[in-house]
């Protein structure tokens, strides 16, 4: 999807819905989009600014900004109708991405039994293991959302030929730091779960760290691009700490 | 030793809980939290404390523990079998601990998540502003024989109080609220979803329960294909196989299946609460109700002192309450009262 058919005559986004007693969800699509990803980002940004009365809690997901609401004490109506004159004060879908953006490096390693699944990812976007491990390391992704588990990105968007489905029978367990693919996005996961995701590297980079100082490292707009690194380096930078050789530098 | 709560013994599910981490929602992770949060507020009562100190939850059953001084304890939630140096202690009740006695605490006779508080609450360290467990998230861990848990300066002495058993350990009825995904659903999907009976499926934790339904499952328009979307505990997605699965207080942060609706907060525990094999109905209400039934909860929540009286030492009376509490889950009326 590309920046040309986000609002696209599509009158029914950006729209405001109901999650639960005390939740408002601003949707900004009903497909993962360029825009609609930073209208939602800059669409959050713009409500933690205002601190409207009554919004506990603001996040994003791919396209949509969710509003977490004391309803005991403020009529979630009423939030909702102040967010429609939000929405409707400027075009969101021409928001810039955020402030402060980093670009990481995250050394991987691809395929191997550390990572087994590159051979039918590959396979799927019609590559060879070896062509398709190249292309993903030259692929500079960027964060579009942390969410499912804490400190996890959704990275995006690969070419084209990476709109692969996700596996119909779930991989039990996809070890921390697995770097898996699917719909032409990346996960990197933070925690250990089932997923349906394929298993394509796998890094030494931890993403929460619950007792650091700052225990959620990649932000919404963070870009990356993982390295390919052999075995031996990779076993090096396993053991030399939480980032796993990972760089980090201001996006200008 | 310091003021402590030594663990001898711990069933699979015991863990640190208080009312969980908000906050964190844009960076992946849930609150969390006990699972039944009115049994943190009856703790609280019972010991004349305040709401937010960590207690154990204890998941089906609950282990044996001892203090390293004289303490507090209050026995809230899901009724177990609780003893001190083998004389029963009546639940839903505040008692002594002296240092030494050994306080044993057996499988749940109704319900699924029971609640041991001490006087000034566990004091574990705070990791990102909480004690709770959030298993999912990594943070802290499940309890094991030998674990020592510091417990907080208790500011009172009052024991021997007992508050009314609540019904909420039996399954029945749990109001829901339509949201943006509701129109997914055909509406005479949604009116068998209300008409049909639910049973507690064994798969259920503190990231959600599943609920499987007497005749067919249930069917969003759009299949399965919808946008991982901001999920919030008490959602219902409906999986792939059609059952329900209600998010509870761990579960993650975004997901991917459609959602009918969403349990009211308050009514969430009686979910949590339902063991596995127990019915629920799923009854759709608007928001002005749902909201207006929140507010009344409230309400009764923080007149809980008001409703204490004093627990009866009289051992007749003291069995006769164990009783009532082993038939509380299973049965609504005794047949004197029909």
């Amino acid at each position: 999807m590309t920046d040309t058919d986000r609002s696209n005559g599509n009158a029914s986004f950006p729209r405001i819905g109901r999650v639960g007693t005390g939740g408002l969800l601003v949707s900004f699509g009903d497909r993962l989009s360029e825009a609609g990803n930073r209208a939602a980002l800059a669409f959050r940004a713009a409500v933690e600014r205002a601190t409207p009365e009554g919004v506990e809690e603001t996040s994003t997901s791919l396209v949509s900004t969710f509003l977490r609401i004391d309803a005991l004490h403020t009529d979630p109506a009423a939030v909702a109708r102040a967010m429609q004159t939000l929405l409707d004060s400027r075009d969101w879908y021409a928001a810039d991405l955020p402030q402060g953006r980093r670009l990481w490096r995250i050394p991987t390693i691809y395929g191997t039994d550390l990572a087994p699944q590159l051979g039918e990812a590959a396979g799927e976007a019609s590559l060879s293991p070896e062509d398709a491990a190249r292309e993903i390391a030259a692929t500079r992704v960027r964060v579009q959302t942390i969410g499912f588990a804490p400190g996890q990105p959704y990275l995006g968007q690969l070419p084209d030929h990476w709109n692969i489905p996700r596996q119909k029978a779930l991989t039990d367990s996809i070890p921390v730091g697995a770097l898996a693919l699917a719909i032409r996005q990346m996960v990197l996961f933070s925690v250990s779960t089932p997923t349906g995701w394929r298993h394509v590297g796998q890094t030494a980079f931890r993403l929460f760290r619950p007792e650091a100082g700052e225990p959620f490292v990649l932000r919404p707009g963070d870009e990356v691009i993982f390295d390919a690194v052999g075995r031996d380096a990779y076993d090096r930078l396993r053991d030399a700490g939480p980032d796993g050789g990972a760089s980090c530098e201001p996006i200008r | 030793m310091s003021r402590a709560l030594i663990v001898h013994q711990a069933g699979p599910g015991v863990t640190v809980q208080d009312s969980g981490r908000p906050g964190y929602l844009a960076y992946g992770l849930s609150r969390g939290g006990a699972a039944d949060r009115l049994a943190l507020y009856e703790g609280a009562a019972l010991l004349g404390q305040a709401p937010e100190m960590a207690a154990l939850e204890m998941a089906g059953t609950g282990g044996t523990f001892e203090a390293t001084e004289d303490m507090r304890i209050a026995l809230t939630g899901a009724p177990m079998r609780a003893h001190l140096d083998g004389a029963p202690l009546a639940w839903n009740a505040s008692h002594p601990l002296p240092a030494g006695g050994r306080l044993t605490i057996g499988p749940a006779t109704a319900g699924v998540y029971g609640y041991l508080h001490v006087g000034g609450g566990l004091a574990t360290p705070e990791i990102l502003g909480a004690r709770s467990a959030h298993l999912a998230a990594g943070i802290g861990a499940a309890l094991v024989a030998g674990d020592t848990l510091p417990v907080g300066e208790d500011r009172s002495g009052e024991t021997g109080l007992l508050l009314d058993p609540d019904d909420r350990f039996s399954g029945g009825e749990v109001r829901v609220v339509a949201g943006y995904q509701t129109p997914m659903f055909p509406d005479d999907e949604v009116t068998r979803f209300e008409e049909t009976r639910f049973t507690r499926d064994a798969r259920g934790n503190r990231m959600g329960v599943r609920l499987s339904p007497e005749g067919e499952g249930f069917a969003a328009r759009a299949g399965l294909t919808v946008l991982s979307e901001a999920i919030v505990p008490g959602d219902i997605q409906i999986t792939g196989d059609g059952a329900p699965f209600v998010l509870m207080a761990e579960c993650q942060t975004t997901g991917g299946y459609p959602r009918i609706g969403a349990v009211l907060p308050w009514d969430l525990a009686r979910v949590a609460q339902a063991a596995p094999g127990t019915h629920l109905h799923l009854r759709f209400v608007p928001h002005d109700e749902a909201l207006a039934a929140e507010r009344r909860a409230a309400e009764v929540r923080d007149g809980l002192r008001r409703r204490l009286r004093p627990l009866t030492r009289d051992p007749h009376d003291i069995r006769d309450l164990l009783s009532y509490q082993l038939i509380s889950g299973v049965i609504a009326r005794t047949p004197e009262e029909e």
